[in-house]
């Protein structure tokens, strides 16, 4: 038996939860949303400290706080939210299996709106040798320990990255009585350093080991020490600790997205979209971490009002998938989303993302199209490793859908 | 069994629960003595037996008349059926042996007449073209290949528990964490000394992998030194398995094996091993070296397989010894049967191994007649955790039956808490995390725990019991 769903949400995270609650309602059929954990709300109920809402609900609250919310106004939008049901595969091009305690079922939807989000690249993907103790955690793991499960962790921890998502990391460390002795970074700054101030006020002043890269780890049983080198000297020290939180490094959770066969990007690693988000397949469309790995909550959740309008075309038999002219970056930037322009859109709150490996204190943001300079703009912001870069639309104003492929580059 | 102030006393007691130990352990299980396992660590398979590259072999490419070769070749039918019955997991893949220098496609033929000596006579040469047809993915520069259809890949882990399990079934007596320090022959008997105390036995046989050396130095021999050869591996996403449809192998070398690309039963490719001989038996790390050798030869061998994720990188050890062939010797004044220089074959050659050990008991006079088929209870039917066949969380027959097989728990490798309790039930219950990924596959997999951490912990510590929202409480 086939069900059939008008909108089907696949993740139950910020923006899945937030492109529920603003396309119930208006679609002529059911919205569901398909959360495989045993709760939706994603990452952010993990996330156990204030600094959620802020540019979706105009609120400053906790992560729990922020999810159970976000749960509620889908809900009392008319969605329904399936828990504790994964999909596992395609049957169809708008068609999936799933499974849960009810059973093995297929869903046909109308639309599809891949929510999935993001997770931190473990340490294996980070090709880290050594021994293969216990004690070796990413901070998703860690809060899901720490904050849902109430566990300890450990005494000394040395904590790998120093993204926004590592302080997260070391207060939720502190939370639980371990001892953040160490962060290391591979960059000559801490990534965030301006949240650096606030946090690492928060935080009591952890030390931040720059140009240092994590070389491998030892311990039999629990992790009993880490060697660490310096990049620019090559030289070697061990530091003894008993657990090691990697942090950051995020990669889409892009399996549906891949099995779909969508057209994928191969900096992000997710989906590439438009700027009104519709995948390269008609009728998919992807949001949030998934698509831009990995920016705040509040951001992802703007994406699931701002799939609204193409969602809508799509259903109504205008929905085109994403073909006009492609974003290429050159280094320092490592990636940019949405990667492709469509005629007459603008992204999710007239910001493009971008992700940059350097920091420029004072960066000037250009735009090439067949050779020729069609756009500068001069962000009043810094742009830093460990979060995104947010440049204006207007960078592009003057593209030519018809001329080819955009370059966005920072100018030296 | 009956104890007295020596400790316990067995007709015969095997040394080592790896693959040797365990198949050992059901074969005599299914006689009238009374046995027991000695297994150093807390779990069965939890040395060499767990570590290795998974392959079920022909033996192609053993050297012929030796023993290995022979028992290589009888292991892989006996293991094949016995996979058949009991549920383990393997796919029938094939292999391609890969040249990629005009020496290695000179070597070709004299492999062919190899395996055609080792009573092996599939094996076809075919031209690049043909090579490229099968596995559209290698890298540029293959001149020519040797196909290999019968090479499998098999499920190491479920093969140990799956023995180990009939063995406890049949009455076998497993003392885990019996770390085996001395002995001392009294009368026709052998008193082992263990960190848990004495254990007696008439019969003592040494399957004890890594340690095989020394336990054969107990009895007084200096037959052969262990010398530990580390090989370390990648196992790439599952997103990267299409591009490995079979297992790739390099011409072998005065080095040895060399590295390979194979499929992994789990569904992932695997890339690997290096070898590097250590002193440190207990050097299962992996190291920066071996890292930037995987990586060097993958880019050669596939350059697409290093845009994938790694999803694990790990380390084994083979048991290696200066001999070329199997140490398979019995002393029938000591009443001691050593089982060693075990190397990798021993996964594909464990059953054979077996049935010739038991025939050598035979000869040295002990009763190893079968109790009649009746008395012996069915074989196990293992969980099935192959990539290829239906999984729990696919059947909806058993999830109607017990909706515990629809709760997914491990959402990279779709383990449900169903399976988990299954395995906290079982003849041999997990001890510890890595003993329950053994037998599921849970946190396997590419998050490594980043969102089913917290819950397979819960799962772990109340053995199976908990569910997510009571953890999540």
């Amino acid at each position: 038996m086939i069900e059939h769903v008008r909108v089907a949400i696949i993740g139950g995270g910020p923006s899945g939860l937030t492109a529920a609650a603003a396309l119930a309602g208006r679609v002529g059929g059911e919205v569901r949303v398909f959360e495989r954990e045993a709760e939706a709300g994603g990452i952010p109920r993990h996330s156990d400290h204030p600094g959620y809402g802020i540019r979706d609900l105009k609120r400053f609250i906790s992560g729990p706080d922020y999810a159970r919310r976000l749960v509620r106004s889908a809900v009392d939008a008319g969605a329904v939210v399936e828990t504790g049901t994964m999909v596992t595969g395609w049957s169809g091009p708008r068609r999936f299996e799933i499974t849960s305690r009810r059973g093995r079922r297929e869903i046909e939807a109308d639309a599809v709106v891949l929510a999935t989000g993001a997770r931190e690249r473990p340490r294996p993907a980070r090709r880290i040798p050594g021994d293969r103790p216990d004690g070796v955690l990413t901070t998703g793991q860690l809060q899901n320990l720490v904050h849902l499960h109430h566990r300890g962790v450990g005494s000394r921890a040395v904590v790998v990255g120093a993204e926004l998502v590592s302080w997260s990391a070391v207060l939720t460390l502190r939370e639980a009585g371990c001892e953040p002795v160490l962060m290391t970074t591979e960059h000559p700054k801490s990534e965030s350093y301006a949240a650096f101030r606030l946090a690492g006020r928060l935080a009591l002043r952890v030390p931040v080991a720059t140009r240092t890269r994590l070389v491998s780890i030892a311990g039999r049983g629990r992790v009993e020490s880490v060697t660490l080198e310096d990049i620019d000297t090559g030289r070697r020290r061990v530091v003894a600790c008993d657990t090691v939180v990697t942090t950051g490094d995020w990669i889409p959770d892009n399996e549906l997205a891949r099995a779909a066969g969508l057209r994928m990007d191969r900096a992000t690693r997710g989906p590439e979209v438009d700027m009104s988000l519709a995948t390269s397949q008609e009728g998919i469309f992807a949001i949030g971490n998934l698509v831009h790995p990995v920016d705040t909550a509040d951001v992802a959740a703007l994406d699931g009002r701002h799939v609204v309008e193409a969602v809508l075309r799509s259903l109504t038999g205008d929905g085109t998938p994403a073909t006009g002219p492609r974003l290429q970056i050159d280094a320092p930037l490592r990636w940019i989303s949405p990667q492709r322009l469509d005629l007459g859109h603008a992204p999710s709150r007239g910001k493009l993302l971008l992700w940059s490996d350097e920091l420029v204190r004072f960066p000037v943001v250009v735009a090439e199209q067949g050779g020729r300079e069609i756009g500068r703009v001069r962000p009043p912001w810094p742009c830093a490793p460990g979060r995104v870069f947010r440049v204006p639309f207007r960078l592009l104003a003057k593209a030519d859908p018809a001329a080819g492929d955009v370059t966005v580059r920072l100018a030296r | 069994m009956s104890t007295n102030e020596h400790g316990r006393t067995f007709d015969v007691v095997v040394i080592g629960g790896g693959i040797v130990g365990a198949a050992m352990a059901r074969e005599l299980g299914a006689t009238s003595l009374d046995v027991a396992i000695l297994e150093a660590r807390g779990d069965v398979g939890d040395g060499t037996s767990k570590a290795n590259t998974a392959i079920l072999h022909t033996g192609f490419d053993a050297k012929p008349g030796t023993l290995e070769s022979r028992l290589v070749a009888r292991g892989y039918d006996l293991l094949g059926a016995y996979a058949e019955q009991v549920g383990i997991p393997v796919e029938r893949t094939g292999a391609i042996l890969v040249a990629w220098t005009l020496e290695e496609l000179a070597a070709l033929p004299s492999l062919k007449e190899k395996a055609e000596q080792n009573g092996y006579d599939r094996c076809q040469i075919i031209d690049a073209d043909a090579v490229y047809a099968e596995v559209p993915d290698l890298g540029e520069g293959v001149l020519g290949g040797l196909t290999v259809p019968g090479e499998s890949i098999i499920c190491t882990w479920t093969t140990n528990l799956a023995l180990a399990t009939e063995a406890v079934d049949r009455g076998v007596t497993l003392l885990t964490s019996h770390r085996v320090e001395g002995l001392e022959r009294y009368g026709r008997r052998t008193r082992l000394m263990t960190d848990q105390g004495p254990v007696t036995a008439t019969w003592v046989i040494n399957a004890a992998g890594l340690g095989a050396d020394w336990i054969d130095e107990m009895f007084g021999h200096h037959r052969f030194t262990v010398t530990p050869r580390r090989g370390e591996l990648f196992v790439f996403d599952k997103q990267s398995r299409p591009k490995v449809p079979k297992i790739v192998l390099p011409v072998p070398s005065s080095k040895g094996k060399g590295v390979l690309v194979s499929p992994t039963i789990y569904g992932n490719v695997m890339l690997g091993p290096t070898a590097e001989d250590l002193h440190d038996r207990t050097a299962t790390g992996t190291s920066e070296d071996g890292f930037a050798f995987l990586l060097e030869k993958g880019g050669r061998l596939m350059p697409t397989l290093l845009d994938e994720e790694v999803t694990a990188s790990y380390a084994g050890l083979r048991a290696a010894t200066e001999h070329g062939d199997y140490v398979i010797e019995l002393d029938a004044e000591q009443q001691y049967l050593l089982l060693g220089g075990i190397r990798s074959t021993g996964l594909t050659a464990g059953m054979a191994i077996a049935e010739h050990a038991t025939g050598l008991l035979a000869d040295a006079g002990v009763d190893v007649t079968p109790r009649p088929e009746s008395s012996l209870p069915e074989p196990p039917l293992m969980p099935h955790i192959g990539e290829a066949g239906a999984r729990p969380y696919q059947d909806d027959e058993l999830i109607a039956a017990d909706p515990a097989y629809g709760e997914i728990v491990c959402f990279c490798e779709r383990v449900t808490r169903g399976e988990v309790r299954d395995a906290f039930c079982s003849s041999i219950p997990p001890t510890d995390l890595d003993g329950l990924r053994r037998r599921t596959r849970i946190m396997n997999g590419r998050c490594q725990g980043f969102f089913c951490g917290a819950n397979v912990q819960a799962l772990l510590d109340s053995a199976g019991t908990s569910t997510e929202t009571e953890a999540a409480r």
